[in-house]
């Protein structure tokens, strides 16, 4: 049996997942695997939006900041569990992207970037100036998730920082499937000629308006399951979760590693989220050096890390 | 009555501010589709060489005029060494570089200068100029007169000479334009000296009022950014007319709602304004390829 | 100069010649860049001068301190990534930093799990109220600043003020604990506006502020530029109802940053501001010195207050480091907690199980600008 290459991606997605943790030198890794896993998953999402549908967002930190506030927020107001509270934040997400989608998606290229940038920013501004419900910008501590125990309790025993590697983990792998998955259905396809020429895709008939609009609210589930796993792993959060600069680190991220790409999107999330932790060593030069690398591989592989080195393997091969 | 017009003149001199910033992006944008995420920080550098050449002795108006000269030679390495070598590299790369450009200027500018707070003395002194029980700076109307007198340059530019012509003509069509004689690589060069000079102009003028520092660019390129695309991007009426607009907007929500939200209703109102004209106030209907 | 050179080079062979003992491993979170960056510069620029100066001196308990210092960028995720690598990686006996309360509380949860003693570097009361085992912090209260100004303002007859605060986290964080005491002084708000961190005018609030006619005081809780911006558009619009800053406007530079208008500018500072003013026999004087003059000739700076909390932060764990007799976080930790009478350059800590802070309203001096120069209110 031959594997596609979507079984190929996820074989060795789920393969790095697994074996990494042999190579850790401490417990701290744990923690960087679990953050590369968080920005994956939210890349994960934005590869459907630039990747697939061809539309620009600068404005996804706000669907972050909806679902991190979700799980900090519902549990105490509520009364709900934060995992019922990851879900909560997951279909207000979706139900906000479906409404301002509309008006917004009709905007092109940096109309549509600046519309999604001031999204983002009401956000943001929300969460830091109601400070009697949400903290302010000191931020608020957000509830245990409860599952470390109850594995605990049927015998399997994790670390907090083995058990949010594992969660963070296994979430990104599902929503990397389920993308890849989206890439090879029908409706991907229809996507992706979108991408290409909206009015060509409109004359064969496809339903543009439709198509856009579920991009975009699938990548703002993403972005949104994201930032819930970040607010439950790490206790605590802040307004800067939904700030403007998170979402243009997401963007990075996603064009740094391949927009096409599920895989190269991750990619690019796991090395912009280890290159400031090893540049540390370089103290004050620390913020020109990322500068200069983010050029230069912008620069020479223009395309993003991962299609550009498949394309020199291929080329050699 | 002097209340709405301290809000006005406060919108003005803000929104003068935001304008001259929001010029920057013109010419490079016209000249490669690429907003330049890193125009902020050539307002930046323009405050902060000026401010501590003048530390150093050197006149002011000399220090600004050594800071504009630096930021153009910046801004044409910037195209040289970053952008003219990723020719051909998607647009969302191009704005990553763009993006790795804003971060390397500001970590170089916090080695070679500091992380302090700065400011150097207003152009015509700091006594404020009374109208009907309002007040303004003098530097107020420097702002102004800066942002006037760029949107002038360049309107005349693009409309009346050839040269401006030929860089609107690389943007459209590369090739077309290399095929009547114009050099696409000069037209580049030349918008991004132009660019990063207006940007250091900027930061000359605004910092007695706003202060400098070497972190100042990314605010100021995400209002000017905002600016710019109100008005329609790559249009110099719609650069200074989105800024003021949008200053103005900031200081009368502050004034008669609630200075909580004033940047907020700014975007929801840019939010509005994008829907009824999706290329902005002034902008150019695009065109779709097929 | 000479005398410096043979000291390093003798300091140099004793090291070579003593018993190869480990370093003492200290970490540091702060906001050297981003948003807090006037608040985490200074503290990272006099963690690494004191290392020096300690290490110079012999060290402590014969071995030298080792630096672990880390920028988060005023990023509370960041943070936190930092606090792991501290504990988990760099396995450092305590940590100093957290430069704003929001890096500060993301790092706590993992101070306490890993019982490694804290010292926090930010103002809000929750940090230390309730008291956690392992979080310490140098900085006074916010509550505290506003008790030490409203107990001005309530001494000067004013009982009706108008609030304008930065809505960056520490004007938020002070302007909510000012709200809270304010009943206690029988003062009112009777406007309130706000300001961006980036904001480049506040003249309408300010417009709004001068229109209400009662007001008789303005107070700016807020850092960065945003004071000296409403220092100047106060000056501008000719406001005559005396201001009151915070301590977030924490250095030298402000004056010149506001200009004239700042005149007659009130706010409670901590010695660091006024060292050259401080009595002969004032207890701070000697150690309040010493740190001003290292800083301004290491950096050609004038000292913040900001930085005097990282120089009270290491050197109260110095101090608990040597009394312990071992570099061992819980033992750092009881020994922090029993800390009495120790002279900071913020004031003179008295800590004790209940209370992980120890400073009280005299380590605020009121102070006004006159002449272009700080002058303490007596």
């Amino acid at each position: 049996m031959r594997l596609s290459q979507k079984h190929l991606t996820l074989i060795v997605l789920a393969v790095l997942v697994a074996l990494a943790p042999a190579f850790f030198p401490s417990n701290f890794y744990y923690r960087i695997g679990a953050l590369i896993f968080v920005n994956g998953l939210a890349v994960t999402g934005l590869v459907v939006l630039i990747g697939f549908a061809g539309q620009i967002s600068l404005g996804h930190a706000g669907f972050a900041g909806i679902g991190a506030y979700a799980c900090a927020l519902a549990p105490g107001y509520l009364g709900l569990h934060p995992g019922l509270a990851m879900l909560l934040g997951a279909v207000l997400s979706g139900g906000v992207a479906w409404l301002i989608g509309r008006p917004i998606l009709r905007l092109k290229g940096y109309y549509l970037a600046v519309a999604t940038l001031g999204f983002g920013i009401l956000v943001s501004m929300v969460l830091a100036n109601e400070a009697k419900i949400t903290g302010g910008p000191d931020g608020r501590e957000v509830a245990e998730l409860g599952l470390r125990s109850a594995l605990a309790s049927i015998g399997i025993g994790l670390s907090n920082a083995q058990f949010w590697y594992a969660a963070t983990g296994l979430s990104m792998l599902a929503g990397a499937w389920i993308a890849l998955n989206l890439h090879d259905s029908p409706s991907g396809r229809a996507l992706r000629a979108l991408h290409d020429s909206e009015v060509a895709a409109r004359t064969v008939g496809v339903d543009v308006a439709r198509l856009k609009l579920s991009a975009f609210v699938i990548s703002a589930v993403y972005a949104s399951l994201s930032g819930s796993l970040l607010a439950l792993m790490n206790r605590f959060i802040t307004p800067d979760v939904a700030g403007f600069l998170h979402s243009i680190e997401l963007v990075t991220m996603t064009v740094f590693g391949g927009v096409g790409s599920v895989p190269g999107a991750i990619l690019g999330a796991a090395t912009l989220t280890l290159l400031p932790q090893a540049l540390t060593v370089l103290q004050q030069y620390e913020n020109l050096i990322l500068g200069l690398i983010m050029m230069l591989v912008m620069i020479f592989m223009r395309e993003g890390l991962l299609p550009s080195i498949m394309r020199r393997l291929k080329g050699k091969g | 009555m002097p209340e709405l017009l301290q809000y006005l003149l406060s919108g003005v001199t803000v929104g003068a501010v935001y304008a001259l910033v929001a010029l920057g992006f013109t010419l490079i944008y016209n000249a490669s589709d690429v907003v330049n995420f890193a125009q902020g920080e050539f307002v930046m550098l323009g405050g902060m060489i000026t401010f501590f050449a003048w530390q150093a002795g050197i006149p002011l108006p000399l220090a600004a005029l050594l800071a504009i000269l630096a930021a153009a030679t910046i801004g044409v390495l910037l195209n040289k060494l970053a952008i003219e070598p990723a020719r051909g590299a998607p647009v969302a790369s191009l704005i990553i570089i763009t993006i790795g450009a804003s971060i390397f200027l500001r970590g170089s500018a916090q080695l070679v200068f500091d992380k302090q707070l700065h400011r150097f003395p207003s152009f015509s002194g700091d006594d404020p100029l009374r109208v009907f029980g309002a007040t303004m700076l003098p530097q107020g109307l420097w702002v102004i007169a800066g942002a006037v007198a760029v949107f002038l340059v360049l309107w005349l530019f693009f409309a009346r000479t050839l040269t401006g012509k030929a860089v609107l003509a690389t943007a459209n069509n590369r090739i077309a334009a290399s095929l009547v004689g114009i050099n696409p690589n000069h037209m580049m060069t030349l918008s991004f000296a132009v660019s990063a000079a207006i940007g250091a102009l900027a930061g000359v003028l605004v910092t007695p009022i706003t202060l400098t520092s070497y972190d100042l660019g990314v605010a100021m390129a995400l209002k000017g950014f905002a600016a710019a695309m109100l008005g329609g991007m790559g249009v110099p009426a719609g650069a200074l007319v989105g800024g003021l607009l949008l200053g103005l907007i900031e200081a009368l929500t502050a004034g008669y709602v609630s200075s909580v939200y004033k940047d907020a209703v700014a975007f929801i109102l840019i939010l509005v304004i994008l829907f009824a004209r999706p290329q902005g106030l002034f902008g150019r209907k695009a065109m779709d390829r097929v | 100069m000479k005398f410096g050179v043979i000291g390093g080079a003798l300091a140099l062979t004793l090291g070579l010649a003593g018993p190869a003992l480990a370093d003492i491993k200290i970490g540091a979170s702060v906001s050297e860049t981003g948003p807090a960056s006037s608040l985490g510069d200074p503290e990272a620029k006099t963690l690494k001068l004191l290392v020096d100066e300690i290490n110079a001196a012999g060290g402590v308990l014969g071995q030298k301190i080792k630096l672990f210092l880390y920028d988060d960028g005023g990023d509370p995720n960041k943070a936190r990534t930092f606090a792991t690598r501290l504990v988990e990686d760099d396995e450092v006996v305590a940590i100093v930093g957290g430069s704003t309360t929001g890096t500060t509380m993301s790092i706590v949860s993992v101070v306490e799990n890993a019982k490694i003693p804290f010292i926090s570097l930010a103002g809000a009361i929750e940090i230390i109220d309730p008291v956690k085992p392992f979080v310490f912090k140098t900085p006074h209260t916010d509550r505290m600043a506003c008790r030490k100004i409203f107990e001005d303002m309530k001494a000067k007859g004013f009982s009706k003020i108008a609030l304008i605060s930065g809505s960056d986290g520490f004007g938020a964080s002070m302007r909510k604990q000012c709200l809270q005491v304010i009943g206690e002084f029988g003062i009112t708000v009777l406007a309130e506006e706000t300001y961006g961190p980036n904001d480049a005018d506040m003249t309408p609030q300010l417009t709004n502020i001068r229109s209400k006619a009662e007001v008789q005081a303005i107070l700016n809780p807020g850092f960065g530029q945003g004071p000296a911006i409403v220092t100047r558009n106060y000056g501008q619009l000719g406001i005559k109802t005396p201001l009151y800053q915070s301590h977030g406007v924490a250095s030298k530079s402000f004056i010149d940053l506001a200009g004239p208008a700042s005149e007659g500018v009130r706010l409670p500072g901590t010695a660091v501001l006024v060292a050259n003013l401080l009595p002969a026999n004032d207890p701070q004087k000697a150690v309040v010195s010493a740190y001003t003059s290292a800083y301004q000739a290491k950096f050609n700076q004038p000292a913040s207050t900001f930085g005097g909390y990282a120089h009270d932060g290491l050197r109260l764990l110095v101090d608990a480091i040597k009394r312990a007799g071992k570099a061992e976080p819980k033992a750092i930790r009881d020994a922090l907690e029993g800390t009495k009478g120790f002279v900071g350059v913020t004031g003179t800590f008295n800590m004790a199980g209940g209370d992980h802070l120890g400073l009280d309203l005299t380590a605020f001096r009121m102070l006004e600008i006159k002449g272009g120069n700080w002058a303490l209110v007596q």
